[in-house]
């Protein structure tokens, strides 16, 4: 599936390791928490770089030791309604997370800005909606009330703008 | 009053303009409506019974007259020449066209408001005391800290699809009107002895299908600390709170499953674990927002206004408006003036659009061009002079304004119910005209004094019918209607859900049943005891045997 | 006394003002209850259904369900009160709604009040 990156498709290069079976010889990999867990020393020795998928009831703050390790972290959305992954990606950039963030399942075009704020930066789009649809989509809003979001570079935070000697807080990594 | 700056009124232009596009792909079938759906209701776009309602955030019940005539404009203009004030201080529309709903945006975006997350699982309007600002007990004007939670809350990204929809009051008075003890989060202001100002945080409370009283996590949380906390709060509600079943999904539940220790100690390990420079409070964006609910000028009156006193003399049915009606002023020569919406037979929170115009301009004359939203379905003017209150109320009688039940059995809170509704499973709204009707006799509705009568056409309890002292719940028995009552529940400091008495009624049956329990409280009452307080040194029994004996 | 007819009639909100409509015969939708196609058998009505979903699709109506009615007299009456309140409107606006525009059924308002 093509990946929406920085508002362009990008072929998606990972390789998706089971529950269970061998890791490929090369070539990076994307696994699944449980299997990070028992399979580490292979994962840390193996050569390629090395993806999380996570489920929705996975703990973000135990991923801690493993952040920096990680180049991908895959978060489900079930349902677009099922909105547990935006907790979860924007504690994982609280702690630190500065690799690429994934959002994957029922992603919709009305909610790509939601996800582009709390920290996602690459997303399994589909084929429902057109390329255009997306990048219209990730330019809804030009401004958010919150402070220390994730913004695009024509985006402002209203707070910042009000109170034009403030600081911006967060550096930010990167340009969704 | 709060007013936009350019970026809130950017801010509300581009949502508009983003709704507009969405209705434009739906009108077109480039959305299908299981994609379009969410995003109506994100923007207050509910499809009812009869048509599509259109739900308006009026914040903390806060509005000038302008605003209110703006709605009445909405009202005449793209409705059928009224609206309904509900229970969370917003006004409905109910007969909305899809087609014309982004025209209504804009003229509401005209005078700084919308109809931002008046639905979905996500932050509803923030709800407060409709007395703030003028009650004669209150601590401080929590209304600035509700404009700062409005703002926090629009279009939070990580916040918008939660398990269940999320409703946040806040009092700043400790007698509470804002019933901050039934909402998923409560805020309370306290004052320490050294003079500061702290938030008492309330969570898990709620009514619905399984109604609870919520449980203090901290008793003074500083202000600067309230987002942060806030955020706390809800990330773990986001991440832990249930989605398997809808019924089960409101945060009440995972306090109450997970217990309130340990959902306090989540909360408290992630408040801890996150940075919070980005949610600090800052004074200077609080002094901001709070120089717009500086109060009006007010003129140094005696307490004490003799051409008023002289009215009432003269006047009998003024007098008993005005011992009614009238609430408790924090400065001398004032008073707050409560509207009734429920004129005696009319429908609990319906307002016409001249009915609006006439209100928005006693505001404007008389008011300090200030109105607000009860929770109890009425209109306040919070600033009134005492000498003026004989011409407001010679107004509004002209205008069917000036029923004299505020807090009375006639002032009933009753949601639309199956008149319509899409969730009811009963009517509501003929329930509460035949009470109302049955009570017409004010020197009855004096001698019973102090009451709340509370109605929902369905378990979800937008009528909040378990903390009304008196509360009738309206469901579907093998597609026909019945009512079930409940007594001594109520919303204020003392909080309690109230108790079913007994098997239901059918529809026709329940003003006699409201008779019948309100004789037995006459019959039983100590002098100066009001119902609640009866009922709660009684209980249910003589009730009970009263109602359900000659059965 | 005549028995009534019984069946399934189906019934939507018109997508661009959320008016409640009922498929007629002539597979139109109209506001008024007694001009909906009655299905006596599980199968017609499964017909009925697939029309709607097609109307659905064309953006004319949405959320298109069965009803179980009766026919009465030329008269239709929904079994669910639910359902006769669609027809009707508001019974506490008769001044307003389908009642008042003379669209509502033959079965008058529910009783009660």
């Amino acid at each position: 599936m093509p990946l929406l990156k920085n508002n362009v498709l990008v072929a998606d290069t990972w390789i998706n390791a089971e529950a269970d079976g061998d890791f490929p010889a090369s070539g990076d990999v994307i696994v699944p928490f449980a299997r990070l867990l028992k399979d580490w020393g292979e994962l840390s020795a193996r050569p390629g770089k090395l993806g999380l998928r996570l489920s929705n009831t996975d703990r973000p703050e135990a991923l801690g030791t493993f952040l920096p390790k990680l180049s991908v972290i895959v978060l489900p959305f079930p349902a677009f309604n099922d909105g547990r992954a935006y907790s979860i990606a924007r504690s994982l950039r609280e702690m630190g997370y500065r690799g690429e963030l994934r959002a994957t399942g029922n992603v919709l075009p009305d909610q790509l800005q939601f996800m582009l704020q709390v920290g996602f930066d690459a997303f399994e789009i589909g084929e429902r909606f057109p390329l255009e649809t997306w990048q219209k989509a990730s330019r809804q809003m030009s401004l958010a009330y919150q402070r220390g979001l994730f913004r695009r570079g024509s985006e402002a935070e209203i707070w910042t703008e009000r109170h034009t000697d403030a600081e911006p807080w967060l550096e930010q990594p990167h340009a969704g | 009053m709060y007013r936009y700056d350019e970026f809130d009124h950017q801010f509300v232009r581009e949502r508009t303009d983003q709704f507009r596009n969405q209705t434009e792909r739906r009108l077109s079938g480039a959305l299908t409506e299981d994609e379009f759906r969410p995003l109506r209701l994100m923007n207050g776009l509910y499809l009812q019974l009869h048509a599509y309602m259109l739900r308006v955030a009026i914040p903390y019940g806060t509005l000038s007259g302008r605003q209110m005539r703006q709605l009445a404009y909405i009202a005449d203009t793209w409705d059928k020449g009224y609206g309904h004030f509900t229970t969370r201080q917003n006004i409905q529309y109910n007969w909305v066209k899809l087609e014309d709903a982004p025209d209504i945006l804009d003229a509401l975006a005209a005078v700084e408001m919308h109809a931002i997350q008046t639905s979905g699982n996500c932050i509803r309007n923030v709800t407060t005391d409709h007395w703030a600002g003028a009650a004669a007990d209150e601590i401080a004007d929590p209304r600035p800290v509700g404009e700062l939670l409005r703002q926090w809350s629009s279009l939070h990204p990580e916040f918008s699809f939660l398990p269940r929809k999320f409703k946040i009051a806040v009092t700043g008075a400790p007698h509470d009107r804002a019933a901050v003890k039934v909402h998923d989060i409560g805020l309370r202001l306290h004052k320490n002895d050294a003079g500061e100002i702290g938030w008492e945080v309330i969570v898990g409370g709620g009514l619905g299908r399984t109604p609870m009283v919520g449980v203090t996590v901290r008793d003074f949380l500083p202000q600067h600390e309230l987002i942060g906390y806030l955020e706390a709060i809800m990330r773990v509600y986001n991440l832990y709170g249930r989605r398997d079943n809808k019924y089960k999904a409101r945060i009440k539940i995972l306090v109450h499953e997970i217990g309130a220790d340990k959902f306090k100690s989540e909360v408290e390990a992630e408040y801890a674990r996150r940075p919070h420079p980005t949610t600090e409070v800052e004074e200077r964006e609080l002094a901001r927002i709070a120089a717009y609910f500086a109060p009006p000028d007010f003129e140094k009156l005696p307490r004490w206004s003799a051409s008023f006193e002289e009215a009432k003399l003269a006047n009998p049915a003024f007098a008993r408006w005005a011992r009614n009606n009238l609430g408790p002023h924090h400065v001398d020569g004032y008073a707050i003036v409560n509207i009734s919406l429920k004129p005696e037979g009319g429908i609990p929170g319906d307002a016409t659009g001249d009915q609006m115009r006439v209100m928005a301009d006693l505001a404007e004359r008389f008011g300090s061009d200030e109105l607000r939203v009860s929770h109890a379905q009425n209109i306040v003017l919070p600033h009134v002079k005492k000498d003026d209150l004989l011409t407001v109320y010679q107004a509004l009688e002209k205008a069917d304004l000036a029923a004299a039940n505020y807090g009375l059995a006639g002032d009933i809170i009753a949601c639309p119910g199956l008149d319509y509704c899409a969730l009811a499973t009963a009517r509501s709204i003929p329930v509460a005209q035949s009470i109302s009707r049955k009570f017409a006799d004010s020197k009855k509705q004096d001698e019973i004094g102090k009451l709340k009568i509370n109605i929902s056409g369905c378990i979800n309890a937008c009528g909040h019918h378990h903390v009304g002292h008196i509360g009738i719940l309206g469901l579907d028995k093998k597609g026909e209607e019945f009512y079930q009552i409940t007594l001594g529940g109520s919303s204020a400091e003392n909080a309690s859900i109230g108790t079913i008495l007994g098997p239901g009624f059918a529809g026709h049956e329940v003003a006699d049943a409201i008779e019948t329990i309100l004789d037995t409280y006459l019959k039983h009452r100590e002098a100066g005891e009001e119902f609640l307080a009866t009922y709660r040194r009684l209980g249910p029994k003589p009730f009970k045997e009263a109602l359900y004996a000659t059965a | 006394m005549t028995t009534p007819e019984k069946g399934q009639l189906v019934t939507a909100n018109r997508l661009r003002d959320g008016i409640a409509v009922f498929l007629t015969r002539g597979g139109d939708w109209s506001e008024v209850i007694d001009e909906a196609v009655l299905a006596l058998e599980p199968q017609a009505a499964a017909a009925l259904e697939a029309r709607a979903r097609d109307d659905e699709k064309k953006t004319i109506v949405t959320g298109a369900y069965l009803v179980d009615a009766e026919r009465l007299e030329g008269r239709v009456r929904a079994a669910h009160i639910r359902e006769r309140m669609r027809a009707l409107g508001p019974t506490v606006r008769l001044d307003l709604g389908k009642q008042a525009e003379g669209k509502g059924a033959g079965f008058a308002a529910p009783e009660g009040e």
